[in-house]
């Protein structure tokens, strides 16, 4: 028993972390731009995870030796998939009434998503285990008393990568930048040519793609997936984007790092209740920091 | 004898017609399904289903006293419903350990209930009290988190059976206990939305800059309807925990929440009537589908889930909300929910 705060427990945080980070990007890009708490994003997630899974059995069933970064792309498109067409289906009629309604529908598409896939017989509601084995072989590797798997370099490597690109579009690009102003001011930036619904759709096709590789990553170093597994990373996710101040990139990625950190050292100190301290984290913010760590205060406009 | 006349006049009789319409309806449907199970002739499954709509009544109407008539978004509504189940479970079952019959125990058992509510309206106001001042929507989140945070909490309390519930709970809630509840519920939820309370939530409702700039603290009035509404889901709690015997955390979960919002939405936001007619419709559609769906796995080769219930619920709320975003009935009440006074006003246009 050495102290909580080993080598071990820092990796598994930055692992963690990682996976919050590419799914409160798509939670943080739309609240800034549409002011919807999307809650089937999390579900996002599991439909990535569930391609990537049927994409290495199929694989698997042929004989082949799946290449990952195919099935990280697999996963990347069923998830922006079907971001893009919950967006066209649900959200976008309801654009222009109450907030409220939007957001009731989002959680009509979440659970849409989760029961229509644990009905579908090929999926089903139960756990299935996760073929990362046939995917990538394990390695371990030990660092001092910390044991450290390939699985987890993969993890947080592919989640900078992503999140590099990421950054990258929405600050360099032309794209990048009219979604930037979409989420100053909508009206603004329509009347200086932006087209909106186009920009809206691709923010939703970006945040479904990061969802599917959170999925994909999750599938590999937790090995086990089923239909409701979005929905507690995803209120997490969620929680980690308010926590650095919802509608900033930089602060989804920050607070998601903070989020994984504390439930790794809470887990560790008490596994039930440390459960609940991104909960706990989530009312402390909202009563003493309502813009998070790098969101911008605003006032409210009458 | 002429002064005592003119107070005659002026007195407001003890039942007006309308509220004596309801109670004579309430009886009527009271005394129908009490003889039927009486002389056996009442399915007990059914009777069982027609006790949880009637639950059901108290939930979906006290969530939509937040979510419909104030214009909050509560999406932790049976997180309320929890604490009160588990007040009121641990009160009778492990601490009184009542027996399940005699009048001294269901006095106890009623006493329990309203703790119950009481501790689920205390929980509601603390929740309330930081959150009701952002916006809506945070107040979702905060809602979700504390429905998850009861779960947790309740998990590691071992006196409570932690992950296990408490089973054997005393079965106190009758089908007359639960009418008698259910009608009290939907009658004092009615007279607040019909007081200077309820006008106050719909002002906030329809604009809270505006309604704040004319004089209505809105903070106090939000809290208030929050914590009314989180005792009535205590209330609700408490009966169901003392109909199914035995409760655990997972039973309410943010699943268990969804199903009441689908009510609320569906049957319509700022409508009693609407949330009374789908909590009774869904449930027994619900129990419906769960019969059908098994009939049509016989009939067809592959496999045909109970699951498909909660798809074709999640489409008809998707579908409310983009064709008719008020739902079924939304802002109209039955005629016997609402106060003779009004019908002036309504003239009026007020």
């Amino acid at each position: 028993m050495g102290s909580i705060f080993n080598l071990q427990q820092i990796i598994n945080g930055i692992q963690i972390g990682s996976i919050y980070a590419l799914i409160s990007i798509g939670y943080t890009l739309v609240y800034g731009i549409i002011q919807l708490i999307n809650f089937a994003h999390g579900d996002f997630y599991m439909v990535g995870a569930y391609a990537a899974y049927f994409a290495v059995m199929f694989s698997a069933a042929r004989k082949e030796h799946p290449n990952v970064l195919i099935v990280l792309l697999i996963s990347m498109t069923a998830g922006a998939i079907v971001a893009f067409l919950s967006n066209r289906i649900a959200y976008r009629p309801l654009r222009y009434k109450p907030r409220l309604s939007a957001l009731i529908t989002a959680i009509g598409v979440s659970m849409f998503l989760e029961y229509t896939s644990s009905a579908i017989p090929a999926i089903g509601p139960s756990y299935r285990a996760f073929p990362q084995s046939a995917l990538i072989p394990e390695h371990t590797y030990k660092i001092g008393h910390a044991i450290l798997s390939n699985y987890q370099i993969v993890n947080m490597s592919v989640a900078v990568v992503l999140m590099v690109v990421l950054t990258y579009i929405v600050q360099y690009t032309r794209i990048g930048m009219a979604m930037r102003a979409s989420a100053q001011d909508k009206d603004a930036a329509r009347l200086m040519g932006i087209d909106i619904e186009y920009i809206i759709d691709f923010t939703f096709i970006i945040g479904g793609a990061l969802a599917g590789a959170a999925g994909l990553l999750t599938g590999i170093t937790y090995p086990r997936i089923n239909p409701y597994m979005g929905i507690i990373p995803g209120l997490k996710a969620f929680i980690a984007a308010v926590l650095g101040g919802i509608g900033s990139v930089p602060g989804a990625m920050l607070g998601s790092y903070i989020l994984g950190f504390s439930e790794v050292f809470g887990m560790a100190i008490n596994s039930i209740l440390g459960e609940g301290i991104a909960y706990a984290i989530l009312i402390l913010v909202l009563i003493f920091l309502p813009q998070g760590l790098l969101g911008k205060k605003t006032g409210e406009k009458v | 004898m002429k002064a005592k006349e003119t107070v005659q006049d002026k007195k407001i009789p003890l039942f007006k017609k309308r509220d004596f319409q309801l109670l004579v309806g309430t009886v009527i449907f009271w005394a129908i399904f009490y003889t039927l199970t009486k002389f056996g002739m009442m399915n007990l499954y059914w009777m069982h289903i027609i006790n949880v709509s009637l639950i059901y009544v108290i939930l979906t109407t006290s969530l939509n006293l937040i979510n419909g008539f104030s214009g909050q978004f509560s999406i932790g509504h049976m997180g309320f419903a929890a604490v009160g189940a588990y007040t009121s479970a641990t009160l009778t079952t492990i601490v009184w350990n009542l027996p399940s019959h005699g009048v001294g125990p269901f006095s106890l058992f009623i006493l329990s209930v309203i703790l119950g509510g009481i501790a689920a309206a205390f929980i509601g106001f603390l929740i309330g009290l930081p959150t009701l001042r952002l916006r809506g929507d945070y107040l979702a989140i905060v809602t979700l988190a504390f429905g998850e945070i009861i779960r947790v909490v309740i998990n590691s309390i071992n006196f409570v059976g932690g992950p296990r519930g408490i089973p054997g709970i005393p079965r106190f809630s009758s089908f007359t206990v639960i009418v008698i509840f259910t009608f009290l519920s939907v009658i004092v939820l009615r007279n607040i939305i019909y007081s200077s309370i309820g006008r106050a939530l719909l002002s906030i409702r329809e604009d809270e800059v505006a309604s704040e700039l004319v004089g209505v603290h809105t903070t106090y009035y939000k809290v208030l309807g929050f914590t009314v509404g989180a005792f009535f889901a205590g209330i609700g709690g408490a009966l169901l925990a003392h109909l199914i015997q035995y409760i655990n955390p997972l039973q309410f979960g943010f699943m268990a929440t969804i199903y009441v919002l689908i009510m609320v939405y569906i049957g319509g936001v700022g409508s009693l009537s609407g949330s009374i007619v789908a909590a009774i419709g869904i449930t027994f559609l619900s129990e419906g589908l769960r019969l059908g769906l098994d009939k049509l796995d016989q009939v067809t080769p592959f496999h045909v889930g109970p699951e498909w219930r909660m798809v074709i619920f999640s489409v008809l709320l998707v579908a409310t909300m983009l064709y008719k975003t008020n739902g079924l009935m939304g802002d109209m009440e039955f005629k016997v929910l609402i106060p003779e006074e009004e019908d002036e006003n309504a003239k009026h246009g007020a």
